[in-house]
C-alpha cells in the first residue's frame, strides 16, 4: 500500500514544479518594463482610497462553517459506505439516524433563515 | 537508515518548523499559512503509519475546511490586515524552560513503552482497514455511541453558526 | 502483440528489467519508474488541456453559428499555440502591497490542485497512475487544496476586490462540496470500496444506470465546483472585474486559465470513471488499449455537455447559485442517500443477487425521488404564483376636490 502513496508522493514532487518552471521561464523571457502607474492596485481606474481592509460579512464564516459540519459527517459516513456488506441491519440504521440529524439541522437552519445571502 | 525513516525525519522536522512559525509569524495571515504546512506535516506522517484514509480525512477537513475557516475569520474580523508590536513578551525564556521540561517529561513517559523504538509492523496481510473502522463505527460494543454523538455535537457547531448570524441580524 | 495489447505495462515491464540488469535495488527502480510515470502523467494531462482548449472554442464557435479559430493549421489545430507563445512573453505586472511568496505561490497550487487529480484516475485496467484504496477522498482533498489557492490569490493582491472575488469564490466552491461529496458516496457504497479503479471494476452495470440521480449531482455539483458556467459569476467580466485573478498578469493568469480548463477535463475523466463505467467495454479487460480507447470517448462524450452546458445557460446571481445549492442540491441529495442505503441492505437481507434486479429496483428508487422533488418543486411554484397574483392593496391617490 506504501507503494501508491509513495506515487502520489512523487507525483506532489513533479507537479510542484510543472507549473513552477514555465512561470519562472516566463519571467526570463517576459520584458520588465515597470512603471508606478502599471503597478498600482486596480480599482476600476481609481485611486485606492483607505486601507485594504473588507467589511465584516458574516455570510461567508456561517457558509464556510456549515460546510464543515457536513464535511465532517461524510468523512464519517465514508467507512460506513465501504463496510456496508458487514454492517448489520442495526448499522445501517444508524448510519442513517446519523445523516438524518444533521439533515433535520439543515432544515432548521433553512427555517431560521440562517443560509440567505442577503 | 531506511528511506522510510528519512521521510519521516524530513516531514517531522517541517511539521515542528512550521509549527514554530505559526507562532512567530508576523502577519496573521501567515500564521495561518504556516498552520496549513504543519497540517499537512501530519498527514504525511500519517501516510507513513499506513492510516491513508485519515490523511486524506486530515488533509480534507482540516486544509480544506477548518483552514480555510482560520483565514474567513482573520480577514473578516480584522480591521486592519497588517500587525504591529513584537511578537514576543519579556517571558519567554521561561516558556522554553517550560516546553523543554514538558517535552522531556513525555519522552520519559514514553520510552517505558513496551513498542518503543521499534520499527512500525506491516499490517496483517488481507486486513482492510477501512472495512473493519466502518464496522466499528456502528457496532453497539465498539463505537456507535461515540457516532452518534458525534452528530450531536456537529448539530452544536451548526447552532453556533445560526447564532452568528443572528446576531446580525 | 504484447505490446499492442498493452503497451503501457510492457513499457514499464521492460524498463523495470533494464533497471535491475544494471544491478539497480528493487525498490529504486521501482520508484525510479514510478517518478518516469508521475512525470508522463503530469505532461500528459497539461498537453492534452491543448487539445481541449482547441476542442472548446471550436465548439462554442459552432453552437454560435460562427467558424472560431481556422486560420492557424488545418481547422485551426495549432491555434493555442501562439496563444501560448504570447502569454509566455507578457509582462508580470506584481502589484504594489503584494506579499511577493504568497503572490508567487497562489497560481502554483491553484494548477497543481488539478495535475494531482490525475494521479488516482484510471486509465485501463492496468494503467493508473496509482490506485490508492482511498481515491474518491483524495479526489475530494485535494479539490480543498485547490480552494486554499484561490484564497491565497484573493488575499496576496493587496486589492479589496480580489479578496471580494476571492471570499465569493471561495464560499461556492466550498457550499458545492457537499451535494458533490455526497454523490460521490453513492458508487462507494453501491460498490463497497473508495479505490476508483476498484470501483471502475465493480460497475458491471454503469452506475449512471443504476444510479443516474447521482450521476447527475455530481456533474452538476462538480460544474459549480469548477466555476464553469452557468456558475460562472466568479470570472464574469462585468462582476468585480476577474475576480481573485485581477491583479494577475502573464503567465501566472495563464496557469489560472489552464488550470480551469484542465479541471473541467478532469472532471469530465471523472465522472466518466465513476458512473459511466471509465475503461469498461467490450473486450477492455484482455485488451488494456482498447479500454483506454473507451476511456477517452466517454471523456470527451462528458466534455462534450460541460461545453455545451457552458454556452447555452445563462449566468445565475451568487444568491441564486447558494439557494440552488443548499436549499434543492444538499436536500436532494442527502434523501438519496438514505434511500439508496436503505434499498441496497434490503435487497442485500432479501437475499437478491441478481443484478437485473439491483438495477430495476435502484432506477426506480431514482425516479421516484426524481417525481418526489419536481412534486414538491411544483407545489411550492403553485403556491408562489399564487402568492404573488393576489390583488394587493394599491396606493389610491387621495381623490383631489375640484378646485373651483
Amino acid at each position: 500500500m506504501l507503494n501508491d502513496w509513495l506515487f502520489i508522493g512523487l507525483f506532489f514532487l513533479i507537479v510542484a514544479i510543472f507549473p513552477g518552471a514555465p512561470i519562472l521561464i516566463a519571467g526570463l523571457l517576459a520584458p520588465k518594463r515597470t512603471t508606478p502607474a502599471k503597478t498600482q492596485v486596480y480599482e476600476c481606474g481609481m485611486e485606492t482610497v483607505g486601507d485594504t481592509w473588507v467589511q465584516f460579512k458574516v455570510q461567508y464564516y456561517v457558509f464556510a462553517l456549515t460546510f464543515l459540519v457536513f464535511d465532517v459527517e461524510l468523512v464519517f459516513l465514508f467507512p460506513w459506505a465501504v463496510a456496508f456488506d458487514k454492517l448489520p441491519l442495526v448499522g445501517v440504521v444508524s448510519g442513517i439516524v446519523f445523516i438524518l440529524i444533521l439533515f433535520v439541522e439543515l432544515l432548521a437552519a433553512w427555517r431560521k433563515g440562517v443560509l440567505e445571502w442577503v | 537508515m531506511d528511506p522510510l525513516q528519512i521521510i519521516f525525519f524530513i516531514f517531522a522536522v517541517i511539521t515542528l518548523v512550521a509549527a514554530f512559525l505559526v507562532v512567530t509569524a508576523k502577519s496573521l495571515v501567515h500564521s495561518a499559512l504556516w498552520l496549513i504546512l504543519a497540517l499537512f506535516g501530519v498527514a504525511v506522517l500519517y501516510v507513513l503509519l499506513d492510516a491513508g484514509f485519515f490523511a486524506a480525512a486530515q488533509v480534507l477537513i482540516y486544509i480544506g475546511a477548518i483552514a480555510i475557516l482560520f483565514i474567513f475569520a482573520v480577514m473578516l474580523t480584522r480591521k486592519d490586515l497588517r500587525d504591529a508590536g513584537s511578537q514576543q513578551n519579556g517571558t519567554w525564556p521561561l516558556a522554553a524552560v517550560l516546553a523543554v521540561v514538558l517535552f522531556a517529561g513525555l519522552f520519559f513517559i514514553l520510552s517505558s513503552w513496551s513498542s518503543f523504538g521499534m520499527p512500525k509492523p506491516d499490517m496483517p496481510a488481507g486486513a482492510n482497514a477501512l472495512s473493519d473502522l466502518g464496522l466499528a463505527l456502528v457496532s453497539a460494543n465498539a463505537y456507535l455511541l461515540p457516532f452518534e454523538l458525534a452528530s450531536v455535537l456537529l448539530v452544536a457547531a451548526m447552532i453556533g453558526a445560526i447564532y452568528v448570524s443572528l446576531i446580525k441580524k | 502483440m504484447e505490446f499492442l495489447r498493452d503497451p503501457i505495462s510492457f513499457i514499464g515491464n521492460w524498463l523495470e528489467g533494464l533497471l535491475l540488469g544494471w544491478k539497480m535495488a528493487p525498490s529504486a527502480a521501482t520508484a525510479l519508474i514510478q517518478l518516469l510515470g508521475a512525470f508522463i502523467v503530469g505532461t500528459f494531462s497539461l498537453a492534452l488541456v491543448i487539445f481541449t482548449i482547441w476542442v472548446e472554442r471550436k465548439l462554442y464557435a459552432r453552437i454560435q453559428d460562427r467558424l472560431g479559430p481556422n486560420r492557424v493549421g488545418p481547422w485551426g489545430i495549432f491555434q493555442t499555440f501562439p496563444d501560448m507563445i504570447k502569454i509566455f512573453t507578457k509582462e508580470y505586472i506584481t502589484p504594489d502591497g503584494a506579499d511577493k511568496v504568497v503572490y508567487n505561490l497562489a497560481p502554483i497550487l491553484t494548477v497543481s490542485a488539478v495535475i494531482l487529480l490525475w494521479a488516482v484516475i484510471p486509465f485501463a485496467r492496468t494503467v493508473v497512475g496509482s490506485d490508492v484504496n482511498v481515491g474518491v477522498l483524495y479526489i475530494v482533498a485535494v479539490g480543498a487544496i485547490g480552494t486554499l489557492g484561490i484564497i491565497m490569490a484573493g488575499w496576496s493582491s493587496n486589492n479589496k476586490y480580489a479578496l471580494f472575488g476571492a471570499f465569493r469564490t471561495i464560499s461556492q466552491m466550498v457550499s458545492y462540496e457537499v451535494p458533490m461529496v455526497l454523490a460521490l458516496l453513492v458508487p462507494v457504497l453501491l460498490g463497497r470500496t473508495m479505490g476508483i479503479n476498484s470501483l471502475v471494476e465493480a460497475q458491471t452495470v454503469w452506475f449512471a444506470v443504476l444510479s443516474p440521480l447521482a450521476a447527475l449531482l455530481f456533474f452538476f455539483s462538480a460544474q459549480a465546483e469548477i466555476g464553469r458556467a452557468p456558475f460562472d459569476l466568479l470570472e464574469a467580466e462585468s462582476e468585480l472585474v476577474a475576480g481573485y485573478q485581477t491583479e494577475y498578469s502573464g503567465l501566472k493568469f495563464g496557469m489560472f486559465y489552464v488550470g480551469e480548463f484542465l479541471h473541467a477535463f478532469t472532471v469530465s475523466a471523472l465522472t466518466a470513471s465513476l458512473f459511466l463505467g471509465g475503461w469498461r467495454g467490450p473486450g477492455a479487460e484482455q485488451w488494456p488499449i482498447l479500454g483506454m480507447a473507451y476511456f477517452f470517448v466517454k471523456t470527451f462524450i462528458v466534455y462534450f455537455f460541460v461545453i455545451v452546458l457552458r454556452i447555452t445557460m445563462p449566468r445565475l446571481r451568487i444568491d441564486q447559485m447558494l439557494n440552488f445549492n443548499w436549499k434543492f442540491l444538499t436536500p436532494v441529495a442527502l434523501v438519496l442517500l438514505i434511500a439508496t442505503a436503505l434499498v441496497e441492505k434490503g435487497l442485500q437481507l432479501v437475499g437478491q443477487d441478481s443484478m437485473v434486479l439491483r438495477t430495476v429496483v435502484h432506477l426506480g428508487m431514482n425516479l421516484l425521488i426524481v417525481w418526489g422533488t419536481v412534486e414538491i418543486l411544483r407545489r411550492s411554484a403553485r403556491k408562489e404564483r399564487q402568492r404573488v397574483s393576489e390583488p394587493r392593496p394599491v396606493a389610491i391617490a387621495p381623490q383631489t376636490q375640484a378646485s373651483d
